[in-house]
């Protein structure tokens, strides 16, 4: 029973507490690139979450066998091979859905939360754990992506998954669905976010917590003050 | 003077209108995180050029003359990742061993440009768009990555200007931090739709 519910925390973390969008704010790129309507935002939810649950259980199978040096790069192969796969499944059966996601199928590959997962749990727990960690980490993604899809197709085109829902009576704002709009909507949403955790934002820092670089990155901005240290010395 | 023509437009297009990360939102990570100081944006926004303009310089060649003969399309995401994985190991150590004042400036950013998928993505968008129109070439993908690197600095240099202000502004607790990042770059992203249609009309 002890087993089961440790399995299910593994699971549920990834939906609320440990969102990887609004609250560890990873993968922002397809974020708000692909959520200009609420159906794109599924299918590339859908499409990294399976991507996520193969890499995790690949990788954590081959946890003790990938040396640690080249790990990263191990990982980034193995990612690879998942989003190629992705990519022709949704070529053969959902030709309208590559359309509309066009480059950002294949730039998966370098979506943070999965390479983070990889670097954060599968690299160091069991195969069943990690797949469950990249379900609840992939419904997450994608439960924010739709969230931030309904609310951009709603207001910026006046239909939800294709239908209309103004009625006619209000004309919808055509900014939500361009570029400004994206980061109008992500920033009040991570707001939000940190309101209902009633956490302070300020020490939010953009994913450097899961981000699988971020050992090299304190040399560059976590540090900065080292950074312009040395630059003044 | 026709090819000149065309590469002045898909260089200022890859600036402006296509401005990688106001208008396609690539680059996103670099763009949140670095952009707090003026030389740190400077010098990671020059390392992605480099590294976009020699990716793109190799992966060109290899999908067109490797990939295509043999038919192996589908290999490109998979490709094209290693590629940038091994070349920025390269460029690094090189950099280390014979241009030590340029390692300096550029060396800290190397390591973090693997994963950034405006690199990724510069090399991909050539190959569609040379899809796309016949007599886009080597020579426009080169001057598109470029233009891209470019933009990518501006917009890094902008933003890294604007959050200096915001550091000494009174903003309501839970907007504090990301959030209202996000919001001053949803305006940087307002400017940046100005230049619609600019570019086009600078020669037709």
């Amino acid at each position: 029973m002890k087993k089961k519910n440790g399995l299910f925390h593994e699971f549920s973390k990834g939906i609320i507490k440990e969102n990887p969008v609004l609250r560890l704010v990873l993968g922002t790129c397809p974020t708000l690139a692909v959520t200009t309507a609420a159906s794109n935002a599924i299918g590339m939810g859908a499409a990294a979450t399976l991507v996520l649950i193969c890499s995790n259980a690949v990788i954590s199978l081959l946890r003790n066998v990938i040396p640690d040096k080249v790990r990263i790069p191990a990982y980034i192969t193995i990612i690879a091979g998942f989003v190629s796969m992705v990519q022709m499944i949704v070529k053969a059966f959902a030709p309208a859905l590559d359309e509309a996601l066009g480059i950002y199928l294949p730039l998966i590959v370098v979506n943070c939360i999965i390479l983070g997962r990889a670097e954060m749990f599968a690299s160091k727990n069991k195969v069943l754990p990690s797949i469950m960690d990249g379900l609840g980490m992939g419904v997450g993604f994608t439960c924010a992506l739709l969230l931030m899809g309904s609310i951009r197709e709603i207001l910026g085109a006046g239909t939800w998954f294709g239908i209309d829902v103004t009625f006619g009576v209000v004309e919808p704002m055509l900014i939500f669905v361009l570029a400004p709009g994206g980061f109008f909507v992500f920033g009040l949403l991570v707001a939000l976010a940190n309101k209902l955790a009633g956490e302070d934002g300020e020490k939010q820092t953009a994913g450097c917590g899961g981000c699988p670089m971020k050992d090299k990155c304190s040399k560059t901005e976590c540090a900065s003050k080292e950074v312009a240290d040395n630059g003044n010395a | 003077m026709e090819m000149l023509k065309s590469l002045v437009a898909v260089f200022l297009a890859a600036i402006l209108t296509e401005n990688y990360i106001l208008c396609k939102f690539l680059g996103i990570c670099p763009f949140l995180g670095v952009s707090k100081k003026l030389n740190t944006a400077v010098g990671m926004s020059a390392a992605v050029t480099f590294v976009m303009v020699l990716s793109t310089a190799v992966t060109w060649p290899i999908y067109y003359y490797v990939l295509v003969p043999n038919e192996l399309e589908y290999l490109q995401t998979v490709v094209y990742i290693l590629i940038i994985a091994a070349l920025v190991q390269l460029i690094e150590i090189f950099l280390k061993k014979f241009v030590p004042s340029l390692y300096n400036a550029l060396g800290i950013y190397l390591p973090l440009i693997t994963t950034n998928c405006a690199v990724l993505g510069v090399t991909m968008l050539v190959i569609t768009k040379a899809e796309e129109t016949a007599s886009y070439g080597y020579a426009h993908a080169l001057v598109n990555a470029f233009g891209s690197g470019l933009g990518f600095m501006l917009a890094m240099v902008l933003f890294a200007g604007v959050r200096g202000r915001l550091e000494t502004c009174d903003i309501p607790k839970s907007l504090r931090g990301l959030p209202i990042t996000l919001i001053a770059a949803s305006l940087l992203a307002v400017s940046f739709l100005g230049f619609q249609g600019v570019v086009d009309g600078l020669f037709a």
